[in-house]
């Protein structure tokens, strides 16, 4: 389990772009998702990342596990929000085509169906391109890239300790729950949910006071070694931007934009033809 | 004694460690099916009583953010945030109301522990979470409410019983103020 974050190693131009580059471009790319529920560029979103994920090589068998649980978690999403709330598109669009019944609230209308797919499009922009961030950046360069575009450095360099320490933690549950349960600790669907939960705490204790003790080890190395002195520092894996660097962050930058004059233009997040 | 701000970074990166170790591989199935019971919460309720309110903060938002990264269905930035929060109001309620460092835990203090981790689960999954995915995502309403409000009865069920014991372990460990007397 070293490779958690399913980074691939690949030669592309996708991956010569900076880990800071691709933040941006993950967030700009997000916010510009997440502010509009114009469906044209909610459908031009999801094939720009398709097309992305052409470019950087990465083949839909390298990461199709990963897309199972988003398939599972879309599917749940809808249709709890069709039994909650089977009028919240005529609420949101201001009108009403009634298609079908089906009974009491529940009747299926235009309005209910185009908000649904829209709801679809909106995970399906913002998901392909937090996949293709997390498989083409290497999360060794992560922290570098944190630093580069404004975080400060004690948090991007706890992010790196976040992700240095992960493996050495899971390993150390592990070696704890294997010895708790050659003593007879039973976490399984046998047990009922409190006793689980106090199996779950005799491997936790354990593991949280030795966490509490490597604190104290690796600030106290970090300590001697002069850590926070200076108001700068300098990364391992950080690197320069390029020219393709700027132009895929302008890219983004104006994505956003755009979406923002879509709302502006249409008078409200919403776009709905159908009228 | 006064804090290492070295130390608060260790923390931090330590605690989001075990957040997303916790969160991300130790499943422990519920009554509901295709539904675990998040522990993270328990540590992060510790953590942030142990710490303080900014390291609580970062370790919510920086565990919660691996963990979506990892799982690859996108991130849901509503949900993150809430983490956070939810470190950041147990962190507050935990360095006004219960010290853990001077090793004197009694009822008192987990009484107070508990009373400040359920009002700030209710904020953060009842109020919090459900607001901003109305802000991003425009969910109905209904919908959000009972999301936040089932899984914030999960997280104070969870953060009552292990974050408790953790709290009693971790005071253990810790010599108690005033334990020690000058010999004459």
């Amino acid at each position: 389990m070293t490779n958690i974050f399913n980074y691939i190693e690949k030669e592309s131009p996708i991956h010569k772009l900076t880990g800071a580059t691709k933040l941006v471009c993950l967030i700009f790319l997000s916010l510009a998702a997440m502010v509009t529920y114009d469906t044209r560029l909610l459908i031009a979103l999801p094939l720009v990342s398709i097309a992305l994920f052409a470019v950087s090589k990465i083949k839909v068998k390298e990461v199709s596990f990963l897309l199972g649980f988003t398939a599972v978690f879309m599917v749940l999403n809808n249709v709890l929000v069709f039994l909650f709330a089977p009028q919240h598109g005529v609420e949101i669009y201001g009108s009403s085509h009634v298609l079908f019944p089906i009974a009491g609230r529940y009747v299926v209308t235009t309005e209910q169906l185009f908000y649904h797919l829209n709801l679809i499009l909106k995970y399906l922009s913002t998901i392909p391109i937090v996949l293709l961030f997390v498989s083409t950046t290497n999360p060794s360069e992560f922290a570098a890239s944190l630093n580069r575009i404004g975080v400060k450095y004690s948090i991007a360099y706890s992010v790196a300790l976040a992700l240095r320490y992960i493996p050495d933690i899971q390993k150390e549950y592990h070696d704890i729950s294997q010895a708790q349960q050659a003593r007879g600790i039973e976490m399984s669907k046998k047990e009922n949910l409190i006793k689980r939960l106090k199996s779950a705490s005799s491997i936790l204790i354990p593991l949280i006071l030795s966490s509490m003790d490597r604190i104290e080890v690796i600030s106290n190395a970090m300590e001697l070694r002069g850590f926070g002195k200076n108001k700068k520092r300098t990364w391992y894996m950080g690197r320069k931007f390029r020219a393709m660097d700027i132009i895929a962050m302008a890219v983004s930058v104006l994505t956003f934009a755009f979406a923002l004059y879509l709302n502006y233009r249409n008078g409200s997040r919403f776009w709905f033809p159908f009228n | 004694m006064k804090k290492s701000p070295v130390k608060s970074i260790v923390a931090v990166g330590i605690g989001a460690a075990l957040f997303f170790v916790l969160g991300r591989f130790v499943a422990i199935p519920s009554p509901v099916p295709n539904t675990n019971i998040s522990i993270q919460y328990g540590l992060l309720g510790f953590m942030a009583v142990a710490f303080g309110p900014i390291e609580g903060l970062l370790i919510g938002f920086i565990g919660h953010a691996l963990i979506d990264f990892s799982f690859g269905w996108g991130v849901w930035w509503s949900w993150v945030i809430a983490s956070g929060v939810f470190g950041l109001l147990a962190g507050l309620a935990g360095k006004f109301f219960v010290n853990i460092n001077d090793g004197a835990i009694g009822a008192k203090e987990i009484v107070k522990f508990n009373i400040g981790q359920v009002v700030s689960h209710l904020i953060c999954w009842g109020l919090v979470a459900p607001v901003l995915d109305i802000v991003i995502y425009s969910e109905p309403v209904e919908k959000l409410f009972a999301q936040g409000l089932v899984s914030a009865t999960a997280n104070i069920v969870t953060t009552a019983i292990i974050g408790s014991l953790l709290i009693v372990a971790y005071a253990a460990t810790k010599p108690k103020k005033g334990s020690l007397t000058q010999e004459k």
